[in-house]
């Protein structure tokens, strides 16, 4: 099968590294700090509250994943076959994890 | 049955096997231990999983021996455990698991999509040593005296209350899902990237689409099965209370983490054979498979939907009921593609020249058998019947008409099917017509009596029952037997048929696929050349064309 | 784990072929070679994010349940020691990248120095987590027999983690529960050094053999790939950080 030549050909450059690298280390900074304060809550319905902390660590861990993933491990400049396999393996960890806590969410029993 | 028969070979006065073929290229033990060839190693794992498969058989005899009598007669209610754990452990991870695939889809793979081997042929060998090294563990457990907490390990029974050898076990299987993961990565990358000129995805067989399905599951299912064995060795040596309520650990989670492989783990187990069944039926109804696309989409859909479904292993052990719903829902949803994959295969029968080879006759016992399996599966997907059959007979049965009255016959039609590729001998047709009778005879009544008694209230692994049980369970021995023999005799005549067998030729069963194309037995390389394909698959037309222009090989 | 890469570099020469000696028989063009291996590890990846998702699961499950003896779990981490480990494997992962590009690009003077700090990075890592590990075996917080709640109950018994945090006494059987915290440490920073300690080998063995030019001359997939690999353990620490050390420090 022919394929797209672009990860043999297309270099990323070490500024783009460079400035992923730095992006890396303020979003480990912004985290941290952010983990020093109370962010609230959002209280979606009785008895259905979501914090922010956590939604905001994750978010924060998501975004640098995704530079890493993208840049560092060249995703972007990757043909789709790749992209696709990255998509379904975080997929599957999503219905691991979600269908999973869809059960543990939704009885009270449990909490020795 | 009809005298009428498509089977072709060459002259007998005159053939002979090609001397040049992957089995006599290199000789010597090392050339074998060490090889990349993907026909070597699918040689290797044929020969293991046959004798793993019957250690299984025998202690399936022990268990219906056992089951002749209410009381526990032949052994004590602790050793009945043991038997029925190895053999569940045995018969999913160390022959239904690797069966198809790693045989037959290493085997063949690679020539159907046209290529000379498969992507990484080293990773291929490297997935043979872990089974072998795990099965050689599960033999030592057993020597060892066993495990007892049935082949489901469920917590806290597996990590809290019993002293059996629950660690080497659970070891053996972790060892055994690496063989699973590589022989899946390689199908999975060879599929993608190495197939020939003009081999669009819609042109390969249904018999790789059935295999890439398959291999996904292995791929991402497997290594949950792995963190979960992990997770219980770590619970009985270091007591981390993960599956402790003590600890504030859940048993239940330990389910959740199971299943998630396991279910998959028996789409693993029957889609190759799906595969397989799409061969056979085409070629022995001379008709290309009616709606291709949809049993190769149906295929992916059996693979996604399959990793949605798994707590309905789980409904009477404590999951919400908002859960169980959903999975419930979620198991009427994959049981469609499999469905259609029968109306598509019944679509293909008809108006097809039908001949009643042997493989055709085990795909003629895996349809009916299958679909009875897959139906009573309908009814344990639904919650409220799944109260009363799960934990009995029922699920019992229900596994054994989906595995071994599908799975396993799908396997021996396979193996017969390819039989004459692989070893370039034909095998006995009428003994072995005999052989498949007599097993679809000897399984519908050792199985379909345990149905009847699921629905009785006989509960599963229990070496004792209430006497009125009994006369079912006899029976059911009975045809036990006669099951056995049905399974005997495929080892005695394909192995009679390595020396003295008849000729075959390139295609013996004028089939179409580029495997047929080559000698049987085949180069070690596969192809002279890289084949270029121009033409759909199950081309039939295409096929006489070519008989038209051929000349008769020289052997 | 990268044996599809290694198989891709240890090809013998085929005299009688045009193609580079480390192509393998069965593949038609260095492409195909290059493309396939990359395929294969990426797939390999995947079955290792399944494999974490074994972890995560147990982790989020238990977080959810014991919410404030996790809290208070967690406090017994060092953040300073947390943050300049995340540091030092971030600091490695663009050392890997830069290696890849200095492969790409034939340099092996700079290929050996990215590759020779990466081992280094890695080591220092892995340095930090003994300590760490260590305080935590001082402390008793290892599950099992010498497990001890004491700092849970009587926070003020620790006192440099009480001046910070000034943490609640937790009634005994919310204390109890703390192991599962630490259980689920120790198995997730635990799987993940395992997997550090496997890069840190091949690295020294990558090391090697570029010092013999094998990745400077136009065949990059090993060191691409492995690369994948080393990327891949840091992002999992990436999420073992936001979810284990910062829990909640206000």
């Amino acid at each position: 099968m022919s394929e797209q030549h672009e990860q043999q050909h297309h270099i990323v450059s070490p500024a783009t590294y460079a400035m992923v690298f730095f992006s890396l280390l303020v979003g480990t900074a912004l985290t941290v700090l952010a983990s020093y304060f109370d962010l609230g809550e959002w209280h979606i319905a009785p008895g259905l509250t979501l914090f922010w902390n956590p939604v905001v660590a994750l978010a924060i861990a998501t975004t640098k994943m995704m530079l890493v993933v993208l840049f560092f491990m060249h995703v972007k400049y990757s043909p789709k076959l790749t992209k696709l396999t990255v998509a379904s393996g975080l997929f599957m960890f999503l219905v691991l994890v979600g269908m999973t806590l869809a059960d543990y969410f939704t009885r009270a029993w449990g909490r020795w | 049955m009809s005298a009428a028969t498509i089977v072709n070979l060459p002259d007998q006065s005159t053939a002979r096997i090609p001397k040049m073929n992957f089995l006599t290229k290199e000789n010597g033990l090392l050339s074998w231990l060490l090889t990349g060839d993907h026909k070597r190693i699918a040689t290797l794992y044929l020969i293991s999983i046959t004798f793993f498969f019957f250690i299984g058989g025998a202690l399936a005899g022990l268990i219906r021996l056992e089951l002749l009598t209410p009381q526990t007669s032949l052994m004590a209610a602790d050793t009945y455990n043991k038997v029925f754990t190895m053999h569940g452990v045995i018969m999913v991870f160390f022959f239904l698991v690797p069966s198809v695939p790693a045989t037959l889809g290493n085997f063949l793979m690679p020539m159907m999509i046209g290529a000379k081997d498969l992507a990484l042929p080293k990773v291929n060998l490297l997935s043979w040593y872990p089974y072998i090294i795990a099965g050689f563990m599960a033999i030592y457990t057993m020597a060892a005296g066993g495990v007892d907490t049935g082949w489901t390990f469920t917590t806290p029974l597996s990590t809290h209350y019993l002293n059996t050898h629950v660690i080497s076990t659970g070891l053996a299987i972790f060892v055994a899902g690496f063989s699973s993961i590589f022989t899946g990565l390689n199908f999975i990358v060879t599929i993608h990237k190495m197939r020939c000129p003009g081999m669009t995805w819609f042109r390969l067989p249904l018999f790789v689409w059935s295999n890439y399905a398959a291999s996904i599951l292995m791929v991402l299912g497997t290594p949950v099965l792995a963190i979960t064995l992990v997770l219980v060795v770590l619970e009985r040596t270091m007591h981390i209370g993960v599956f402790d309520p003590a600890f504030g650990g859940d048993p239940i989670l330990f389910q959740h983490l199971f299943w998630f492989y396991s279910h998959p783990a028996v789409y693993i187990m029957i889609l190759p054979g799906m595969g397989v069944i799409s061969e056979v039926v085409s070629t022995f109804s001379r008709k290309r498979v009616f709606g291709y696309t949809a049993v190769a989409f149906s295929s992916v859909a059996i693979a996604v939907f399959g990793f949605f479904v798994w707590a309905h292993h789980m409904f009477i052990m404590g999951i919400s009921n908002y859960a169980a719903l959903i999975f419930s829902l979620l198991t009427m949803l994959v049981a469609v593609p499999s469905a259609i994959k029968i109306f598509n295969w019944t679509f293909t029968l008809y108006k097809g020249s039908i001949t009643f080879e042997t493989p055709m006759l085990y795909a003629f016992g895996f349809m009916g058998l299958f679909t009875i399996g897959g139906l009573t599966g309908v009814f344990l997907g639904t919650t409220g019947t799944d109260i009363h059959l799960t934990e009995t007979y029922f699920i019992v049965a229900h596994f054994h008409f989906v595995m071994v009255g599908g799975m396993l016959m799908a396997f021996l039609s396979g193996i017969h099917f390819w039989w004459p590729k692989w070893t370039g001998r034909m095998y006995p047709e009428k003994i072995s017509q005999l052989a498949a009778v007599v097993t679809f005879i000897g399984f519908n009544f050792t199985f379909f009596p345990q149905f009847i008694l699921g629905m009785l209230g006989m509960p599963r692994r229990y070496a004792a029952y209430p006497p009125e049980f009994q006369a079912l369970n006899v029976f059911s021995t009975a045809g036990a037997t006669i099951l056995g023999i049905g399974y005997l005799l495929p080892i005695i005549y394909l192995t009679w048929s390595l020396k003295y067998g008849a000729v075959a030729g390139n295609n013996a069963w004028q089939a179409t696929g580029l495997e047929w194309q080559t000698q049987s037995p085949p180069l070690t390389e596969n192809f002279a050349e890289i084949p270029i394909m121009d033409h759909e698959a199950y081309d039939y037309e295409w096929l006489e064309k070519m008989q038209e222009k051929e000349v008769a090989s020289v052997g | 784990m990268s044996d599809s890469t290694a198989i891709a570099n240890g090809a013998p020469a085929e005299a009688q072929h045009e193609h580079p000696p480390y192509q393998r028989h069965h593949f038609a063009s260095v492409e195909q070679q290059a493309d396939t291996t990359n395929f294969a590890m990426w797939l390999f990846l995947l079955t290792e994010v399944m494999f974490f998702g074994g972890l995560f699961t147990a982790y989020l499950i238990m977080r959810n349940w014991y919410y404030q003896p996790f809290v208070d779990a967690s406090h017994q981490l060092s953040i300073f020691w947390g943050t300049a480990n995340t540091a030092v494997l971030i600091a490695s992962s663009f050392t890997m990248a830069m290696a890849v590009w200095s492969a790409e690009v034939r340099r092996k003077g700079t290929l050996l120095l990215f590759l020779c700090l990466t081992l280094v990075f890695g080591f220092i890592f892995l340095g930090i987590k003994g300590i760490e590990w260590h305080e935590k075996w001082e402390k008793h917080h290892i599950p099992g027999e010498h497990y001890s709640v004491q700092s849970f109950v009587n926070p003020q018994s620790d006192p440099e983690v009480y001046k910070e945090y000034h943490d609640a006494p937790l009634p005994a059987d919310a204390a109890q529960k703390t192991v599962e915290y630490f259980f689920l440490y120790f198995a997730m920073t635990g799987m993940h050094a395992l997997h550090m300690v496997i890069g840190v080998g091949i690295l020294i063995f990558m090391i090697f053999r570029a010092r013999s030019g094998a990745y400077t001359t136009g065949h990059v997939t090993f060191v691409e790939n492995f690369g994948l690999y080393w990327h891949f353990v840091d992002i999992i620490w990436i999420y073992l950080f936001a979810l284990l050390y910062l829990i909640s420090r206000h």
